[in-house]
C-alpha cells in the first residue's frame, strides 16, 4: 500500500517536474518551444532511464549498493573506444561513417570490453575495496590513454572527438537519440519481464541456483543490459559519473520495498526527475548552461563517501 | 641497495644528457660555448626543464612516502588524499580574491588549503578501521574528484577555466628560466624531511611506541602534513598536479630493497627523478614536434604500475 503512495507521488513529481520544464519562461512561441524542449525533455528522459536502471541492475547483480557501472570506468571505456575509432579512422571518416552504424560498432567493442572488465574485476569480488579501487584506477587509465590518444590526432580532428567527451544536455543528435529511445524501450520490456527474477537474485548466489535460476548466464545477460545501457547514455550526453548512484541511495532510502516491480519504476521517476528539475532550474533560473553535470558529481561524490563510510559502521 | 643506487645515478645522467638535447629547437653538445644562441636555448629552456623534472619527481616521490609511513598506508599519496585537488582550489581562490599578491603569498594559502584538504579527509577517515588499507585511496580518489567538482564550479562561474588547465594538468612544456626556481623551494622542504627521517619513522609505528621513545606523535604527524602539503602546493602551482607517482615510486623501492626511511630517500630521490624524466622524454618524442603533457603520460604508466600493485597485494 505503502509502495503504491510513493510510487503514485513520485510519478507525479516527475509529471509536474516535466511540465515545468515545458512551460517555464516559455514567452509565447509554442511551435519553436515544443520542438525544441520536447526533444530535450525526451533526451533528459532517455538518460535518467538508461543511467538510474543499468546502475540498479547493475547492484542486484553485484548485491552491493554502491557500484555503479560508471564507477567501475564503463563509461571512460566507451570514450577510449570513440576516440580510438576517430585515430583509426581520421576525423573525416568518423564524420562520414553512418551515426547509426557507429554506435553500433562503439556498442559492441564496449559490451566486449565491459565482460571482459567485468570478469577481471569479478575475481575480485571477495574484497570490495579492492575490486572497486581497481575499477577506479581502470577509470583514470581509459582517460589518459583517451587524453593521449586525443594529443596524437590532429588538432581539427582532436575537435571531433573532444565534443564528444563532456557531459552536456545541449547539443544531440536525433538519429543517436531516436536509436537510444528504441533500445531504451526494448530494454524495458525485457527487465519488467525479468523484475522476478531479479528479486530472487537478491537473496544471494547460492539461494537464486537453489530456486531454479541459471545464475551465470542470467548475471550475464544483466551485465549486458547494463552495460548497453551505459553506452546509450554515454554516446548521448558523455560521462555522468555520479548520477546513478546519486538517484539509487535516493531510492534505497524512500522504498520501503526492496521488490523490483517497485524500485525499476521509482528509479526511473526519481532520476527524471531530478535530472528534469535540475536541468530547468540550472538553465532557467541560474541561466548556467552546462554545469548540472558538475553539481552532479559533486553530490555523487559526497552521497559515495556517505555510503561508504556508513557501510563501515 | 648498493647497486641499485649506482645503477640509478648512472641512469639519472644519461636521462638527464638525453633530456637536455630532445626539444624542437636544433641543439647541439658542440656548439654550446661558441654560439650564445645555443647557449641561451641551453640555460633558458633546456637546463630548467631538466632541473624541474628532477626537483618534481624527487620531491614528490618523497612526499608520497612521508605519507605512506605517517599515516601507516601503502596506497595513499598527496593527490590521493586531497592534497593536490586542495592546493589548485587554494590557487584559484587566491588568484581570484587577490590577483595583485605576490605569487608567493598565493602559493602559501595553497599551501594551507591544502593541508585543510588532508586534515577534513583525515577527520572523515578516523573511524576507519585499520585493517581497511585500501578504503583509504578508494574515498580519498573520490575526496578529490568531489574537490574538483567545487573548484571546476567556481572557474565555470568565473570564466577561468583555462587558467585551471594550468594548475590541474601538469605539464613542463611552460618550464624556462625565471618561472621554476620556486621549486627550489621542495628541495629545502625535502632535505627537512632527510633530517627528521628517523623520528617520522617512529611516529610512523604509533602513537604509544613513539611515546615511550620520546617522540611527540601529533607533532611529527602534523609535521609531515605541513611540509607534504607545501612541497603539494609548490609543485602544483609551478608545473600542476602529477598524480601516482607519490605512490608508484616508493612501492617499488620498498619493494626491491625494503622499508627504511632514512637509507631508502636518496634511491627513492633517483628512482623518482628517473621514473619522470623517462617519461617526459616519451612525452617529448611520441607525437614530435608536439608534446604530450606529462600527466597524461603518467597518467597510463603510473596507474599500470599501480594496478600491478594492486593485482600483485592480492593474498
Amino acid at each position: 500500500m505503502k509502495a503504491k503512495y510513493i510510487l503514485f507521488l513520485s510519478g507525479l513529481l516527475t509529471i509536474a517536474s516535466g511540465l515545468f520544464f515545458m512551460t517555464f519562461n516559455a514567452n509565447g512561441n509554442w511551435e519553436f518551444i515544443l520542438a525544441f524542449r520536447g526533444k530535450k525533455l525526451l533526451l533528459l528522459l532517455t538518460i535518467a532511464y538508461t543511467i538510474g536502471v543499468s546502475t540498479l541492475l547493475f547492484q542486484t547483480l553485484t548485491h552491493n549498493p554502491i557500484l555503479t557501472p560508471s564507477i567501475l570506468g564503463f563509461d571512460s571505456l566507451y570514450l577510449l573506444i570513440q576516440t580510438f575509432l576517430v585515430y583509426i579512422l581520421g576525423g573525416v571518416g568518423f564524420v562520414l561513417l553512418d551515426v547509426s552504424a557507429k554506435f553500433a560498432i562503439e556498442t559492441l567493442i564496449m559490451l566486449a570490453g565491459a565482460l571482459l572488465l567485468f570478469r577481471t574485476l569479478n575475481s575480485e569480488n571477495n574484497d570490495l575495496a579492492r575490486m572497486l579501487l581497481i575499477g577506479v584506477v581502470f577509470g583514470v587509465l581509459f582517460r589518459s590513454i583517451n587524453n593521449l590518444l586525443q594529443r596524437m590526432i590532429d588538432p581539427e580532428e582532436f575537435a571531433v572527438a573532444q565534443s564528444t567527451s563532456f557531459a552536456s544536455f545541449n547539443s544531440v543528435n536525433s538519429t543517436l537519440l531516436t536509436i537510444g529511445i528504441i533500445i531504451a524501450t526494448l530494454s524495458s520490456f525485457w527487465i519488467w519481464q525479468q523484475r522476478h527474477k531479479l528479486d530472487v537474485l537478491l537473496l544471494g548466489k547460492g539461494k537464486a541456483i537453489g530456486l531454479g535460476i541459471d545464475y551465470s548466464r542470467f548475471s550475464r545477460q544483466l551485465l549486458l543490459c547494463s552495460a548497453l545501457l551505459v553506452a546509450i547514455s554515454t554516446a548521448l550526453v558523455g560521462p555522468i559519473l555520479f548520477l546513478g548512484l546519486l538517484v539509487c541511495a535516493i531510492v534505497n532510502a524512500v522504498s520501503p520495498t526492496v521488490s523490483h516491480s517497485v524500485r525499476i519504476p521509482l528509479v526511473f521517476c526519481i532520476s527524471s526527475f531530478t535530472l528534469v528539475l535540475g536541468q530547468t532550474i540550472f538553465e532557467q533560473i541560474f541561466q548556467l548552461q552546462g554545469v548540472l553535470s558538475v553539481v552532479i558529481e559533486f553530490l555523487g561524490g559526497l552521497v559515495f563517501i556517505y555510503l561508504m563510510l556508513k557501510k563501515q559502521k | 641497495m648498493r647497486y641499485l643506487a649506482y645503477f640509478n645515478f648512472s641512469l639519472l645522467l644519461i636521462l638527464c644528457l638525453i633530456s637536455m638535447s630532445v626539444g624542437v629547437a636544433d641543439f647541439s653538445w658542440l656548439d654550446l660555448f661558441q654560439s650564445p644562441e645555443q647557449a641561451q636555448l641551453f640555460f633558458i629552456s633546456r637546463l630548467p626543464r631538466t632541473l624541474a623534472i628532477l626537483l618534481v619527481g624527487a620531491t614528490l616521490s618523497i612526499a608520497g612516502m612521508v605519507l605512506q609511513i605517517v599515516l601507516k598506508n601503502r596506497f595513499i599519496e598527496p593527490s590521493m588524499i586531497g592534497a593536490s585537488q586542495s592546493a589548485a582550489l587554494g590557487i584559484l581562490i587566491a588568484t581570484l580574491l587577490f590577483p595583485a599578491t605576490p605569487l608567493l603569498a598565493k602559493m602559501s594559502f595553497a599551501a594551507l588549503c591544502a593541508l585543510m584538504g588532508m586534515a577534513i579527509f583525515m577527520l572523515l577517515m578516523r573511524n576507519l578501521p585499520p585493517h581497511q588499507k585500501l578504503m583509504l585511496p578508494l574515498i580519498g580518489i573520490i575526496f578529490g574528484n568531489v574537490i574538483e567538482a567545487i573548484t571546476t564550479f567556481i572557474a565555470y562561474e568565473t570564466d577561468s577555466l583555462q587558467l585551471l588547465s594550468v594548475w590541474f594538468a601538469g605539464d613542463f612544456s611552460g618550464v624556462l628560466a625565471g618561472r621554476y626556481e620556486l621549486l627550489w623551494l621542495t628541495a629545502a622542504l625535502a632535505l627537512l624531511i632527510y633530517i627528521m627521517a628517523d623520528r617520522l619513522s617512529i611516529a610512523g609505528l604509533g602513537q604509544n611506541i613513539s611515546t615511550s621513545l620520546g617522540i611527540n606523535y601529533h607533532q611529527m604527524t602534523w609535521f609531515a602534513l605541513i611540509i607534504v602539503a607545501m612541497i603539494t602546493a609548490v609543485i602544483v602551482v609551478t608545473v600542476g598536479q602529477i598524480p601516482f607517482i607519490g605512490l608508484v615510486v616508493p612501492n617499488i623501492i620498498s619493494r626491491l630493497v625494503g622499508d627504511r626511511l632514512r637509507q631508502n630517500l636518496p634511491t627513492v630521490v633517483l628512482f623518482g627523478a628517473n621514473l619522470l624524466l623517462a617519461c617526459d622524454i616519451i612525452g617529448r618524442t611520441i607525437n614530435s614536434p608536439f608534446e604530450v603533457p606529462i600527466s597524461t603520460i603518467f597518467g597510463i604508466i603510473g596507474t599500470l604500475i599501480f594496478l600491478y600493485l594492486l593485482f600483485k597485494g592480492r593474498r
